[in-house]
């Protein structure tokens, strides 16, 4: 495959067991190492180009969740790691848990399992690469057009955080663009 | 005196793979005070009894925690196999102290690299994850699983180990053994390591006991207590001394727990040489019914799991009580008058458990 970039990772625990957390980990260790890809576990959200989700949502880091969204640059994409972070999983009938990352935020790939295996992590982490990349060239394309507004606005690639607050208040809908991607990812 | 100030730790912090917040009061460089807050991760597993049955319950225990897993599915599935008078057979018990042991051996590990990452060896960090991963295919093979390995089940094992696989586990685990006496050496005997350990984070003996601290952090301020040595499941038919610091400082932690990896090779050694064979499991018959409060020791410290049933296929309750949540109040007393810089390395030496912790 080609890697046109270095992303860096910034991981953060909704609320998992930790299972999927030590995998993300474990992946990043000599055995699996994603390192090889250029992949960096960085622990500032303005340096990373994937925002690495496990675990699901409920009240209390529904809003860090969205800070660290909003902090982190575009280009960027959201990977939701283990069944938790993709639907709530076996915790979904739980009363603090509000479901999975995608009620809150823009999921580009979901990377089932539970726990998520380290060989599903970095075939995710391949593909979040290569979205990245389709991002990259169409918000080269809209600057050039003029159309992508300081904060990348909506006829950027990327929606904002608060663009996206937006459209789930007004329509209740993830936007066009993660709906397909996540298709594709879920059929997978 | 300088004013003071209040930084926030966490939730989402570098040091910390799992979130939990601290306000740190400071004055200049110093901790004054410690006010932690969680919640971050509490799903409210325990009610979860009133939608799944007493059986699906074992896959959520396995579930409190990713590192624990295993011991929490045995908790469990031990306070119910009580209730129920169900008596299992040896080999399984044996089967559970093996896996134990060997959980137990990789969450060492594991918090060895944490902690070599927290006072800044990448490379120690890196070797000691490495040699982790053994133990994690080890668990592949005989379990099916990675973390979770859901092979725990009420009245015994899920599957059993082939008498050649546990002995080719044996030469696998002499293998490991030399690979971490080289990592231990330069825990023990680094001069750096030992300046940002020695004397950080004293708790003597008489506060860890007051504070109600468990585990190998109690251990390290010299109090011999551990709950395997109360011969549950086959820790009856192997050798078990709890293994005890004196100094109760960082290195005494670091210390007991090497100490403790080295015991676990042992206790599996003689556990595949004393283990029976036969089946691995009997069959489940009725509902429990009554109380029952099962201890057993993680490798972070007691845990403890309360069932109520009253006959039905759904129990009435479940509660679990995790050592880290013991060992929080012990981790706020040692804060207090550290320096900022040894915030993240005694926050680690308590091996928090957040996930575990808020359930
Ligand atoms: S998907 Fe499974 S292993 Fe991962 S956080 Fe959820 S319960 Fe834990």
């Amino acid at each position: 495959m080609k890697v046109s970039q270095s992303p860096w990772i910034l991981h953060y625990d909704g609320s998992s067991c930790n299972g999927c957390d030590i995998e993300v980990l474990a992946s990043m260790m000599p055995h699996f190492d994603v390192e090889r890809f250029g992949v960096i576990n960085t622990g500032n959200p303005k340096h990373a180009d994937i925002l690495l989700l496990t675990g699901s949502i409920n009240a209390q880091t529904a809003p860090v969740v969205r800070q660290l969204y909003k902090q982190m640059p575009d280009p960027k994409v959201v990977m939701a790691c283990g069944i938790c972070a993709c639907d709530g999983g076996i915790f979904k009938d739980c009363y603090n848990v509000m479901g999975g990352v995608d009620k809150f935020i823009p999921v580009d790939i979901y990377v089932p399992g539970c726990a998520v295996r380290p060989e599903a992590l970095i075939e995710g982490v391949k593909k979040a690469i290569a979205i990245l990349d389709e991002k990259k060239e169409k918000m080269k394309i809209a600057m050039k057009q003029g159309y992508c507004t300081v904060d990348y606005g909506r006829l950027a690639v990327h929606t904002t955080a608060e663009d996206y607050d937006a459209q789930v208040q007004s329509d209740a809908e993830p936007t066009e663009e993660t709906e397909e991607t996540a298709g594709e990812e879920k059929a997978q | 005196m300088a004013a003071k100030s209040v930084i926030p730790f966490g939730p989402q912090h570098p040091v910390l793979p799992e979130p939990i917040h601290l306000d740190l009061v400071m004055e200049d460089e110093h901790v004054v005070e410690a006010i932690p807050s969680i919640g971050f991760v509490h799903r409210g597993l325990e009610k979860l009894v009133e939608k799944k049955d007493f059986q699906e319950m074992v896959y959520v225990a396995e579930r409190i925690c990713g590192i624990c897993s295993l011991g929490h599915g045995l908790g469990y599935c031990d306070a119910v196999e009580h209730l129920m008078d169900l008596e299992i057979p040896e080999r399984a018990k044996f089967l559970r102290v093996i896996w134990s042991e060997m959980s137990r051996i990789h969450s060492h590990l594991l918090w060895l690299g944490l902690l070599a990452d927290a006072f800044g060896f990448e490379s120690l960090h890196m070797q000691a994850w490495r040699i982790r991963e053994q133990v994690l295919d080890m668990f592949e093979e005989s379990t099916g699983g990675r973390v979770i390995f859901s092979v725990m089940k009420i009245g015994g094992q899920r599957r059993d180990v082939p008498q050649d696989m546990l002995k080719s586990f044996l030469e696998r685990f002499e293998r490991m053994e030399e690979e971490v006496k080289v990592i231990a050496r330069t825990f023990m005997d680094d001069a750096a390591v030992q300046s940002r350990l020695k004397g950080i984070g004293v708790l003597s003996a008489d506060q860890a006991e007051a504070l109600g601290c468990t585990g190998p952090f109690l251990r390290a301020s010299g109090v011999a207590r551990d709950i395997r040595s109360t011969g549950y499941s086959a820790y009856g038919d192997v050798h078990v001394e709890p293994i005890t610091g004196t100094v109760g400082d960082s290195y005494a932690r670091c210390d007991v727990r090497i100490r403790e990896i080295f015991q676990s090779f042992e206790i599996i050694r003689e556990a595949v040489g004393k283990i029976p064979e036969g089946p691995v499991e009997v069959p489940v018959k009725g509902f429990p019914s009554g109380e029952y409060m099962t201890r057993i020791e993680q490798p972070r410290g007691e845990a403890l799991y309360y069932v109520k049933a009253n006959g039905k296929k759904f129990i009435e309750r479940m509660r679990v009580r995790t050592p880290t949540f013991a060992n929080l109040p012990g981790l706020v007393e040692m804060l207090k008058g550290c320096e900022l810089a040894d915030v993240p390395i005694l926050i680690l030496t308590i091996d928090p458990c957040i996930s575990c912790t808020e359930r």
